[in-house]
């Protein structure tokens, strides 16, 4: 077994389960995500993939009366140690949320606003070129920078949203479902962006859709309710996802993949 | 049980044609009424002030020269210059508002970004009873404690009657309104923005600042334009606190007469229909009017401005 000091891993969970109050709605995650790969979460609605993708950016924090157990790692930080600052743990993991979030800004704004917050002090005109360029979308609004992000596509948004978060260089890139409110074609492009994102950052994705996971990822997190009558979600089944699309270990993975759930 | 929503029995049988809805077409008159005759009180209002005014326009005396271009009034021995009560109205309303927006908005944002769902339930209707203070008592809050208390700070300078605390107690009165309408704005901004901004590694403050207060711009533009008719229009205050005859000045530690205080004190006394000093008071009220509107109009364009809309 590899320890967190060990370079090709970006982030390790350890024990981890998240409450929010009393209810336990993700238990005992143990993974260990590699660098520079994409790691997708599967698994059916309510077994918690939001939650714990949530939890590695500290973004349940806002949910009142919700708390983690056990740690994640990054880099031999436990990111819910009580020395870590939750701004500093956002700066370094990015996210990208299902529903495309840009801020009422122009689409130069958005990506220099986060950029500025950050401390950022270059060439400001260049970041933002190269992160629309990063994220496959300069060609179509480089000529309307100035313009409302609000008049953009829900695909063109969405880039825009990835285009704002690789300003900022973080190292992990969170995208809860970024592509589930998108039409085939803009998927496909997303698609392609994160393939070409994992070169430099490492991705994790929530998605429902099961070639999507086949498609993209190089491991697979299968997520479930623990049959025993508690409703916490956990991950069943971890490993590279030809493994887990071909031979998986456990049946529900299986039947899940293979579409005969339940 | 049977599910007899899945059995689908149509209980409605099938027709198309078109209905007679009575209450439908009874409701829309009704709005319609409501509507029109709203516009039409403001226009009735606007035609008997400019109607009164211009009797007094039409003396031989007034000129618009004298009106607009001489810094004394007093209409009874021939003085038509209203820029005294104008200066007083915008210093009083101009104080107010440096006081009750930037404490408001301060509220506002306590309450809706920082304040737990506990302690905002408990604030904002306590906020709201402050509202509900008669302004005669914010009078002579204004005369027998906020003038002490400047004339305790900033010496002799200070006269008994002063803008100074008229307008800040003005301010004090209109916070409340302001901190309650920007909160609802500040509210509406969905979570998502938020949440975005908290994901690229803002702090609390950076986001509330940077990102909600810009979206909810319209909403507390409508609260600023409010406060400042509210400033305006706000009669008992000033007459207690602010002085009673006209003075040029923008100094906020002398008397001075407002214009809501003018037409307050003047239509107190005696006056016989069709002197000069009761026409004069219309065209004090008109002068009013066009003040609040062009401040309006003003406030609006410039929250336009630096609005950014979220829809
Ligand atoms: N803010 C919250 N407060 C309380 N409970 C929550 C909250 N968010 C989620 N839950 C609960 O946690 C469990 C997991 O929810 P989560 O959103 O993580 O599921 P999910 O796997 O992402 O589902 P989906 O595929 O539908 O998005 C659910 O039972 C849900 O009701
Ligand atoms: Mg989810």
């Amino acid at each position: 077994m590899q320890t967190n000091e060990t370079p090709e891993y970006a982030i390790e969970t350890k024990d981890l389960s998240i409450f929010y109050g009393a209810f336990k709605a993700v238990s005992d995650v143990n993974m260990l995500l590699e660098k520079q790969k994409i790691t997708a979460i599967i698994g059916p609605s309510g077994c918690g993939k939001s939650t714990l993708l949530r939890a590695f950016n500290r973004m349940n924090d806002f949910v009142p009366n919700s708390h983690v157990t056990g740690e994640i790692l990054m880099r031999g930080q436990n990111l819910y140690g009580s020395n870590i600052d939750p701004v500093e743990v956002r700066r370094s993991i990015g996210m990208v949320f299902q529903k495309p979030n840009p801020f009422p800004k122009s689409i130069y704004e958005n990506i220099a606003w986060g950029a500025r917050i950050n401390g950022f002090k270059g060439n400001m005109d260049e970041l933002v070129e190269q992160s629309l360029r990063g994220s496959a979308l300069w060609e179509e609004v480089k000529d309307v920078l100035q313009k409302s992000a609000y008049e953009l596509s829900g695909g063109q948004q969405q880039r825009l949203c990835i285009a704002r978060t690789i300003a900022i260089q973080p190292s992990i890139i969170l995208m809860d479902e970024p592509a589930s409110a998108l039409d085939p074609i803009s998927t496909l492009r997303i698609e392609e962006l994160m393939q070409e994102l994992k070169k430099n950052y490492t991705i994790i994705i929530v998605t429902h859709n099961m070639q999507q996971a086949a498609r993209v990822s190089d491991y697979t997190a299968m997520m479930m309710l623990d049959k025993e009558g508690s409703r916490s979600g956990t991950v069943i089944e971890f490993s590279e996802t030809k493994r887990i699309f071909t031979n998986p270990k456990d049946k529900r993975t299986e039947d899940y993949v293979t579409g005969r759930f339940g | 049980m049977k599910n007899t929503i899945m059995e689908n029995k149509n209980f409605r049988p099938l027709d198309l044609k078109k209905k007679m809805r009575p209450g439908e077409s009874v409701i829309q008159s009704l709005l319609f009424i409501s509507g029109v005759l709203s516009i039409f009180i403001t226009v009735a209002i606007v035609y008997e002030l400019g109607k009164e005014a211009l009797l007094f326009f039409n003396n031989p005396d007034v000129t618009l020269t004298k009106f607009f271009a001489t810094t004394q009034w007093q209409p009874g021995i021939g003085l038509f210059g209203i820029w005294p009560l104008v200066t007083a109205t915008l210093t009083t309303s101009a104080i107010a508002i440096f006081v009750s927006l930037p404490l408001g908005l301060a509220a506002a944002l306590f309450l809706s970004e920082y304040a737990t769902p506990k302690a905002r339930s408990t604030l904002k209707p306590i906020l709201e009873v402050l509202a509900g203070i008669p302004t005669v008592v914010y009078g002579y809050f204004a005369l027998l404690f906020m003038t002490p208390l400047l004339q305790s700070i900033f010496g002799e300078s200070v006269q008994v009657y002063n803008m100074a605390s008229a307008g800040i107690v003005m301010g004090i009165m209109i916070l409340p309104l302001i901190a309650s309408m920007s909160e609802d704005a500040l509210s509406a901004v969905p979570r998502s923005l938020r949440e975005g901004a908290y994901a690229m590694g803002a702090t609390k403050f950076e986001t509330s600042i940077q990102v909600v207060l810009p979206a909810s711009l319209s909403g507390v533009g409508a609260a600023l334009i409010i406060g400042i008719s509210r400033a305006i229009g706000e009669t008992m205050i000033v007459a207690i606190a602010s002085g009673s005859g006209p003075n040029f000045t923008f100094n906020p530690f002398k008397a001075a007469e407002t214009m809501t205080g003018h037409i307050a004190r003047i239509s107190g006394g005696d006056l016989s229909y069709n002197s000069i000093d009761y026409t004069s008071l219309f065209a004090v009220a008109l002068m009013l009017f066009l003040v609040t509107l062009v401040l309006n109009l003003i406030s609006q364009v410039v929250v336009e401005r630096f609005r950014e809309k979220y829809e």
